[in-house]
């Protein structure tokens, strides 16, 4: 069981108030992801979820029950730390028992959860050595088999690959996926990665500031932004957002088509532009270019395109696709 | 990042402190090691004589000798407990946030600014003088015969004293470890279900083993030769009961005017701190290398 509410929920540091007012339900099993920039305050969300910050106002209930101002061990949740916080002077073995020693259980059965921890973690033939002793990779793995032993309601991430290579970020994401589907347990994870979000999430909860901007499915978030936030934060490479006399046509103060809604052509489209920078990664093709009485663009086609600096290169928008917002930034139901 | 060159250049740069450093240690040890083997009373210093082990001998036989040392142990011992364990708590204390803080900082570690033989004088006639020190006062206020420290407990008021100018320092040094734990590590214990206690125990005693290593290390350098707080205190008395090898070489060479004597007694005080320095360095020296 894991279902987390928060009702109204505020935080202030001082006269910054980091989070002004939030409210949000988790269900239980779900995988939730909260997005945003760098400061919106994801950190701190999560941290009041696990009772490591206290709340300014408002309350959070863990399956029904009200935990506001519960101790963080009270909670029934684990942490994984972006730094891992490992106890650097206790082996693998002894930091994965450390929450099952602090819950005075049976040594026997200790050993038995540790086994089964690092079996599932890949992690049995280094039980013996020191966190110092580990890759990245496995720190990583034991900071998660140190959140797995413990059964808990929900797991907390914060930021858990981000000190890890592509390669290796890749593999983790699949295997904390894997584990969420075995476990079935709620987990809450923090990133500003896109494709963490969009790959592993159930629900994702976009932040700014503080404030949620929109909560929902990855494909939700892809297919219907609620406003120019949204739309320009989900989505790799961003969205190209256009005022001006186009917006215009279409009853929109703004309007928005990502790179991969708009057809290249070397000969003839809607709009005429001048390639600035092609990056070619060879599945994807990524074009930034100069469009007349547009300005900035950016366009994706798929496979190779060959188009380099200086090229003229036509785009045409589908424009069943197209998004468009009015003057508050909100987006225009079609 | 060490090229040849530099390395060149730094042996060289270092060459002249080298050289001064090595005199510094080489002519004094040198001139004890060959007044040790020397007849040379100050009080007949024309009969300078050739004297063999005899020095040795006589320092070594003298009563005072295993006391002196039973002492010195006592007193490095005594002074370790006392900062190590205060100087933990003071210092867990001064890391949480409290008002005045930098304030209370400098108020805990000024002891360390005033001088040995000052600080032993303050203690000597204002805290633990049975007529009119603090103590004196307390036992009075509560009806006790005040203790006359000195009389009574003479190696025990040195240890007190000495443990009060060195608590500063290694309050300091714990203090500084303390800061250098990891948050997220405190707070993985926390969610690991760790009340205090068991941080403490788990978290912060090993994290703090090195600091405390680095305490006992030169601490126990300083604390072998404690001598200005014997001096104007008790003196080495009553009897020698707070006598330690350092205050018996002064007693042997500057109240028996006995300079050969003095000398031995001081090259077996080389030899018995090496023989320290090396059991500590082994003890607790491997905690510096993780
Ligand atoms: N202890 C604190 N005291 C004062 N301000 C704080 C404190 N902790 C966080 N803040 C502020 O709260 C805001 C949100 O911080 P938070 O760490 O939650 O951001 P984040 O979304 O996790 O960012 P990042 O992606 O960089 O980790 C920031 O503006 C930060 O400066
Ligand atoms: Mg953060």
């Amino acid at each position: 069981m894991g279902s987390i509410t928060l009702k109204n929920v505020q935080k202030h540091f001082g006269e910054a108030k980091v989070i002004p007012s939030v409210d949000l339900e988790i269900k239980d099993g779900e995988f939730v992801v909260f997005v945003g920039p760098s400061g919106s305050g994801k950190s701190t969300l999560l941290r009041l979820i696990a009772g490591l910050e206290d709340l300014t106002g408002g309350t959070i209930t863990i399956d029904g029950k009200d935990v506001t101002d519960a101790a963080p061990a009270a909670r029934g949740l684990a942490m994984v730390f972006q730094s891992y916080a490992l106890y650097p002077h206790m082996t693998v073995r002894k930091n994965i028992a450390f929450p099952l020693k602090m819950a005075k259980m049976e040594q026997a059965a200790i050993d038995k959860k540790v086994e089964a921890a690092a079996n599932v973690l890949n992690l049995t033939d280094y039980l013996e050595r020191r966190p110092s002793q580990l890759s990245g990779g496995q720190r990583q793995r034991v900071a998660i088999g140190r959140a797995i032993v413990r059964e808990p309601s929900a797991f907390l991430f914060d930021e858990p690959l981000s000190n890890l290579d592509a390669a290796l970020r890749g593999t983790m994401r699949l295997e904390i996926s894997d584990l969420h589907n075995q476990l079935k347990t709620t987990m809450i994870y923090v990133t500003h990665d896109q494709i963490e979000a969009m790959t592993m999430a159930d629900k994702i909860v976009v932040l700014n500031r503080g404030n949620i901007e929109q909560v929902g499915s990855p494909m939700e978030l892809y297919l219907t932004p609620r406003n120019l936030f949204v739309a320009g934060f989900i989505g790799s490479p961003r969205m190209n957002l256009l005022t001006g006399d186009y917006a215009k046509a279409k009853g929109a103060t703004t309007a928005g088509i990502r790179p991969e809604h708009l057809t290249l052509s070397k000969e003839s489209g809607t709009w005429k532009g001048r390639v600035t920078v092609a990056e070619h990664l060879g599945a994807d093709t990524f074009l930034h270019l100069d469009v007349e009485g547009i300005g900035q663009m950016t366009a994706r086609a798929s496979g190779e395109f060959g188009a380099h600096h200086g090229d003229t290169v036509y785009l045409t928008p589908d424009e069943t696709r197209l998004h468009r917002f009015d003057d508050k930034g909100l987006a225009i139901k079609a | 990042m060490a090229t040849q060159n530099t390395r060149t250049l730094a042996r060289l740069m270092m060459a002249p402190s080298v050289v001064v450093l090595l005199i510094w240690m080489a002519v004094p040890l040198a001139m004890t090691l060959y007044y040790s083997f020397q007849n040379y009373n100050l009080l007949t210093p024309q009969n300078v004589s050739f004297a063999g082990f005899f020095n040795y001998q006589y320092f070594y036989t003298d009563p005072a000798f295993f006391q002196s040392i039973w002492n010195t142990l006592l007193l490095v011992l005594g002074v370790l407990a006392i900062t190590v364990i205060g100087g933990t708590a003071i210092a867990l204390l001064i890391d949480q946030p409290i008002f005045g803080q930098g304030i209370v900082r400098i108020l805990v570690i000024s002891p360390f600014f005033v001088m040995p033989p000052v600080a032993a004088l303050i203690w000597k006639n204002m805290i633990m003088h049975p007529g009119y020190g603090v103590f004196a006062d307390i036992a009075k206020f509560f009806g006790v015969q005040p203790i006359d420290w000195f009389a009574q407990y003479p190696l025990f008021s040195v240890i007190i004293i000495v443990a009060w100018q060195w608590l500063p320092f290694a309050t300091l040094i714990l203090l500084t470890a303390l800061q250098s734990l990891d948050s997220e590590q405190r707070e993985a214990a926390e969610m690991d279900g760790a009340n205090f206690f068991n941080r403490f125990i788990y978290l912060t005693i090993p994290h703090l083993s090195r600091a405390v290593t680095v305490v006992i290390l030169i601490q126990t350098i300083f604390l072998l030769g404690i001598y200005a707080e014997i001096l104007v205190t008790t003196n080495g008395g009553p009897g020698y009961a707070s006598t330690n090898l350092t205050f018996l070489i002064y007693r042997t060479a500057r109240l028996g005017y006995d300079v050969g004597g003095g000398a031995a007694g001081g090259i077996i005080a080389v030899v018995l701190a090496n023989i320290v320095a090396i059991f500590l360095m082994r003890a607790v020296g491997k905690n510096l290398d993780k």
